[in-house]
């Protein structure tokens, strides 16, 4: 089966390389045979790739330890379906994927646009082409990152999936971040395909737009999985801690939110022809960015592959897009000019001008900010650039950017005039000033700098809201005038034929949500930390805690990790008349190291939280345990079996396990427990399921797409189309 | 060695298709109607911004005289589309 796997790649890296070398001939020559071959080509590389990716799989659920990787990242005792996630686990692995995912995506938009951009697209499929031979060229001749090596003699068991892995959404997070990195090469080819034909119009947007979107949705659904899986799995309560590897993923995503932005002025006005192919540039230089800094091991960081050899062939790749895109920008210059200027200051295209200028502004700082620890170990000692410098920074710049999410709606195109304006916002700054008086009434938030800036988040968060609300009512309002409909016919047809319009203001209403739950729970989290013993209470938000006993399971985790050993607590809650009971817990997977004593090595291994989590639309009750397994009454069993049953078999060491869990239980040592009182942090999450719904909304095709075509003379027939909205 | 042969010979069938094929070019369209499918997506995208603009002006986004102005250069544009449309030939202006 490897060897199938191995062919498949082999041919795959020739398919891309002849797909390059067709594509360009097609495109020199104007023989669209050959372009038409080269988008064939593409459908095999897709279809090679499927079969490399089942032969991969099918290993992973067969755990076939002759597989180097399935030895490296799974077991016989992986939960299955840890097997089936575990490949992108991996170096190779998830190269296979990130491939996979390009020829399957690439495929679908060549498909798509296969009778339109006769000039773009041979150029736009030598440059997907290019990209699959990159990351082809590295799983055929590097051998970290070859997916299909074997081993000479079968291993006799696997090393496991890494226990930190071991959450749900960790094992979708990296599938949603490729589809984002991948999504965003198609409107890059494309762009740089318009550029070497000259056909700087908006023609190559409006083919990639969906692609952008699409990409734009999966990476931000796969940065705030990412988010969730730290709150609910590494033990320390939050949801981002500026980690390099966090900050790849979101400054693609930061660049790719202006892009999806900007590329409307473009369509509308023929203007920011420049910026957007520099911005599109730039997003798939984050995104490659993001894949080599996971894969490179020149940042520290809890989700990178650590060290590794593919960082210098990354440098090279992303060296050599960026030199050549910014020698065809410039060589490209005077056909980039815009086709219309600024009427007005205050127009849409104005305020999406300064929205993509705060947001690039953002990315700029995420991007100094993680490599600030590289350039300054170059320059002089190695100084980190911190979570306390990041927040510093990026603070007011998110609040100016939910401010925007609130004006650009109201704004029309063009120019608005003061009078208009001025109607549109008297409720918006109604809802405004009235959330504000009654955050000063209810809470005294301004007593320092961060009660401030979450009293200007919260501010621009009513603002935004209001006219999200404020849109769909005035929309409504204007339908019925229009076609005498009712109102709730009058709003679902508004939003049906306005799909893009409506799915954005979605949209900005999920990203005020999200900002609502950052800006409450950074700012008035309560935090305690505390070393208790079973009988215990403490007082955290509000809540009583009380530690009523200690927990202790062989193979019995709930969470289904696999994990041989479970110690946690039963905690008692109590809050008002309301008592409800948590169990944290705290997994324990053996230890590889040989110099490990037979049954220590099952308490010195890698461990991982299990947090519990009483979740509500108010506030979050957080709680984290950490069992104190050096105290004496546990060390000095376990020395004791590692003596005794050293040379046992597995169910008597098992016993002993039991044995030394059970001497925990019933005579606990204290335990230290984290407990987090995090006010309106589910809004992050429902707010990322509103940016999806209004994204999926965006995305959606118009009725009019499918059914309008050419009919009648010119003027008579423009009128007729357009009653039909 | 033979799953990749196999592998070989599949691709090559599939790829080699169009260079072969009489006339070469089997499955694409004429130049002229890749153009139409080019315009009838300008012409998608401007008919949206004529009713992305009566929307505003309906809601009050814009003043009457902003809303004219701009009704009329759109108009201006699409009935441009339109008659590269027609300059295709095929379909006629009186269309279906």
């Amino acid at each position: 089966m490897a060897a199938t796997g191995t062919a498949s790649l082999y041919v795959a890296l020739l398919t891309a390389l002849y797909a390059v070398g067709a594509a360009i001939y097609g495109g020199v020559t104007g023989k669209r045979a050959f372009v038409v071959s080269a988008r064939r080509a593409f459908y095999c590389l897709a279809a090679l790739l499927t079969l490399a990716i089942v032969v991969l799989e099918a290993a992973y659920l067969r755990t076939d330890l002759s597989f180097a990787l399935v030895a490296q990242n799974s077991s016989t005792d992986t939960p299955t379906f840890y097997k089936a996630t575990a490949m992108w686990s991996s170096q190779a692995g998830s190269l296979l994927l990130w491939a996979f995912l390009l020829g399957a995506l690439s495929s679908a938009v060549l498909f798509l646009t296969r009778r339109a951009h006769r000039e773009i697209v041979p150029w736009a499929t030598a440059v997907l082409g290019v990209v699959a031979v990159f990351f082809l060229g590295l799983m055929v001749f590097i051998g970290e990152a070859k997916p299909f090596a074997t081993l000479a003699t079968p291993a006799v068991e696997g090393a496991g999936l890494n226990p930190l892995l071991r959450h749900p959404a960790m094992m979708f997070h990296p599938p949603m971040l490729y589809l984002g990195y991948v999504g965003f090469t198609i409107p890059f080819a494309f762009a740089v395909g318009a550029l070497i034909a000259r056909s700087t119009g908006a023609d190559w947007i409006r083919s990639t737009r969906r692609f952008a979107l699409v990409a734009w949705t999966f990476l931000g659904v796969g940065v705030l999985l990412g988010a969730l899986w730290s709150y609910a799995e590494l033990g320390w309560g939050g949801y981002w801690a500026w980690d390099p590897v966090e900050n790849a993923a979101l400054m693609p995503w930061l660049t790719g939110t202006a892009f999806i932005h900007s590329i409307m002025v473009q369509e509308k006005r023929g203007m920011l022809r420049r910026w957007n192919v520099v911005l599109i540039i730039t997003t798939f230089v984050l995104a490659i960015t993001g894949t080599f800094l996971v894969r490179s091991g020149i940042l520290d960081s809890i989700h990178a592959f650590g060290e590794s050899t593919l960082g210098k062939p990354f440098l090279g790749f992303i060296g050599l897009v960026v030199v050549g895109s910014a020698a065809l920008v410039v060589s490209r210059w005077d056909d980039l000019r815009s086709e219309a200027r600024l009427d007005s200051l205050l127009s849409r295209e104005a305020f999406f001008l300064l929205n993509n200028l705060v947001l690039v502004g953002i990315a700029a700082v995420v991007f100094w900010g993680t490599f600030f620890p590289l350039i300054s170990d170059a320059i002089g000692p190695e100084r980190s650039f911190g979570p306390p410098a990041f927040n510093a920074v990026t603070t007011p710049l998110a609040i100016v950017l939910v401010l925007l999410a609130g004006i650009g709606p109201v704004l029309a195109w063009r120019r608005v005039t003061l009078s208009a304006l001025g109607r549109a916002l008297r409720f918006p700054l109604a809802v405004t000033a009235v959330t504000v008086a009654a955050l000063l009434a209810l809470a005294p938030v301004t007593d320092n700098l961060a009660g401030v800036a979450a009293l200007a988040m919260f501010a621009f968060i009513a603002f935004t809201l209001a006219v999200v609300a404020q849109e769909f009512w005035r929309g409504a309002r204007a339908r019925r005038v229009m076609a005498k409909e009712s109102w709730p016919v009058a709003l679902a047809r508004l939003v049906g034929r306005n799909r893009r319009r409506y799915g954005g203001y979605v949209v900005h209403a999920g990203i005020a949500f999200l900002f609502l739950g950052v800006a409450a729970s950074s700012a008035f989290v309560q935090q305690s930390d505390v070393r208790i013993s079973p009988g215990d209470t403490v007082e955290v938000g509000g809540y009583s805690v009380t530690y009523e006993r200690p927990t202790a399971a062989l193979a019995g985790n709930s969470g289904g990790t696999g994990a041989p050993l479970t110690l946690g607590a039963v905690l008692s809650v109590q809050k008002g008349g309301e008592t409800f009971t948590l169990r944290p817990l705290r997994n324990y997977f053996p230890s590889n190291d040989p110099s490990t004593g037979a049954i220590s090595r099952y308490f010195e291994g890698e461990a991982t939280s299990e947090v519990d989590l009483d979740w509500g639309l108010r506030q979050d009750l957080w709680t984290a345990v950490q069992p104190d397994i050096a105290a004496p009454q546990i060390q000095e069993p376990i020395a004791e079996a590692d003596r005794r049953f050293a040379e046992s078999s597995g169910e008597v060491q098992a016993v002993a396990i039991a044995a030394i869990a059970e001497r925990y239980r019933t005579d606990p040592p204290p335990a230290a427990f984290r407990m987090l009182v995090s006010p309106l942090v589910s809004w992050i999450w429902i707010g990322g399921v509103v940016v999806v719904f209004g994204a999926l909304l965006a995305l959606w095709p118009s009725p009019e797409a499918r059914r309008r075509r050419v009919t009648s003379l010119y003027a008579a027939r423009l009128g007729r189309e357009l009653s039909r909205a | 060695m033979v799953a990749g042969l196999v592998l070989v010979v599949l691709v090559a069938f599939v790829v080699a298709r169009p260079l072969v094929a009489a006339g070469g070019e089997d499955e694409e369209p004429a130049p002229g109607d890749e153009r139409r499918v080019e315009l009838e997506a300008a012409k998608e995208a401007k008919y949206r911004e004529i009713r992305d603009a009566e929307l505003d002006f309906r809601m009050g986004k814009m003043s009457e005289t902003d809303y004219r102005t701009t009704d009329r250069e759109l108009r201006a544009q699409a009935i441009t589309i339109l008659k590269r449309i027609d300059a295709l030939g095929g379909e006629g202006p009186e269309g279906r």
